[in-house]
């Protein structure tokens, strides 16, 4: 017993080296395979705030860019608008309003904390549960798609980044409709994602928009980005290509969260049909 | 003794506050990212008791943890990082010297003995750190590049760091 606390105090930094790096490895796996509900993370109190502070500082920075992409949107809106329109047919059929039920609903957040050189990045944005968002909402900006909420607290939330090697969305080819799944590159640059798993029948162009399928969390057509290699990656019996995101992501200021009504309801049926498999 | 402990503590905050506001927002050409933080943990006394050595780290990591929202692995890394400091200072530092050369700081140690003890232990850490997160072998070429570059940017950032805090008086 003696000759053990002997030899224990003897190599004491070793034995100290092996508590403390267990536990970080311990954490590390833990908190990292269960989408980080943790205490460690930056909707904590603490860091949210202190995010939010310089944040604020960060905002003066960037004013103009801020300016000039909604002076942007304003035109784009102003071009849906029906005055914008020449109308050509005076015969209209009204339909009551009753028919439709809200299915997306859209939430606007402010980015405060966001990285975009790591091998999994995420977005910390200002508004939570009191806002009305949940966890698994998908998340766009006025550009494209961002990423998926994957943790909230009572006002702030956590969105796993289009910038996430763990990230998928369901997406498809604007002209001829063929679906695919979308992830980030394997080069960790943030402009480019990879097109994955379009049927050989494609024929897909360089320069075609690549926008979201409607199958998942967001409406059909958000814009996802363009193709800019065509380089077919593994062959076989799909298409790989990669793909140039829409969206900005090292200057993200403000988000929409998509609230997908029916989100439930659809993972209800289709956990269903699994049943039955 | 006091002067110290507010020293490192001051420093332990600058440094956290400097790596997580300013240069977390730094990467050059998606290669090269520095982790300046580690300085705190490599400027620590030669007399810190390896029971106090060990939590720091630990707390440094996960600091930084928290801001990075990577929990364990800064944390992973930083304890790596002090078991090679004890055996790198156990190896080429006499423990008779400690009397007269209380820190290991570029002004008290000189400019090779700082280098070499620099490299070395930024090299293990961003070694770790990296792979960790990561975490598989197939693109390690890529990896080892990115361990490689950062190492450089780290240990300017290091050296620019000793040099402006570089005192000749302290040197007898």
């Amino acid at each position: 017993m003696r000759n053990l606390l002997i030899f224990i105090t003897k190599y004491n930094a070793f034995f100290l080296f092996l508590i403390f790096e267990i536990s970080s490895i311990i954490i590390y796996v833990k908190y990292n395979s269960f989408q980080k509900a943790s205490v460690i993370n930056s909707s904590n109190e603490v860091t949210g705030r202190l995010y939010t502070q310089i944040n604020g500082l960060y905002d003066y920075l960037s004013l103009k860019e801020v300016n000039d992409s909604l002076a942007r949107e304003n035109a784009r809106l102003r071009n849906q608008q029906k005055s914008s329109f020449y109308i050509d047919t005076i015969a209209r059929h009204k339909i009551n309003d009753t028919v439709f039920k809200t299915q997306y609903e859209y939430i606007d957040a402010k980015v405060i904390n966001n990285s975009t050189n790591h091998s999994y990045n995420y977005i910390t944005i200002n508004r939570g549960s009191k806002d009305g968002i949940a966890v698994g909402m998908g998340v766009i900006s006025g550009a494209g798609i961002v990423g998926k909420v994957v943790n909230v607290t009572e006002h702030l939330a956590n969105v796993q980044s289009m910038l996430n090697k763990d990230t998928r969305f369901s997406v498809m080819l604007a002209k001829n409709r063929e679906i695919g799944y979308i992830r980030w590159g394997d080069d960790l640059n943030p402009t480019k994602g990879m097109l994955m798993d379009v049927t050989n029948n494609a024929q897909p162009k360089l320069g075609e928009m690549v926008v979201t399928s409607g199958y998942s969390l967001f409406p059909q057509g958000i814009p996802v980005g363009r193709i800019t290699n065509l380089h077919p990656k593994g062959g076989g019996i799909s298409l790989n290509m990669e793909v140039t995101f829409s969206v900005d992501f090292t200057k993200l200021q403000y988000v929409d969260v998509v609230d997908y009504k029916f989100a439930k309801e659809q993972e209800g049926l289709e956990a269903l049909q699994k049943k039955d498999d | 003794m006091i002067r110290t402990i507010i020293i490192n503590v001051l420093r332990f905050i600058v440094l956290v506050f400097i790596q997580v506001f300013l240069l977390k927002n730094i990467t050059l050409y998606n290669l090269s990212t520095p982790y300046l933080y580690i300085l705190f943990i490599l400027l620590l006394p030669f007399e810190t008791p390896n029971i106090l050595l060990f939590p720091l780290a630990f707390l440094m990591g996960l600091t930084i943890d928290a801001f990075y929202d990577t929990p364990g692995l800064h944390a992973a890394a930083c304890v790596i990082l002090a078991l090679v400091r004890v055996m790198f200072i156990n190896i080429t530092v006499q423990k008779e010297g400690f009397d007269n050369e209380p820190e290991p700081t570029l002004s008290i140690m000189g400019f090779r003995w700082f280098f070499t003890y620099i490299l070395v232990l930024t090299l293990f850490h961003h070694f770790f750190l990296f792979n960790l997160e990561v975490f598989n072998l197939s693109d390690i070429q890529f990896t080892l590049s990115r361990i490689v570059l950062s190492t450089l940017f780290t240990v300017f950032l290091i050296l620019i760091s000793g040099l402006l805090f570089y005192r000749r008086k302290e040197r007898k």
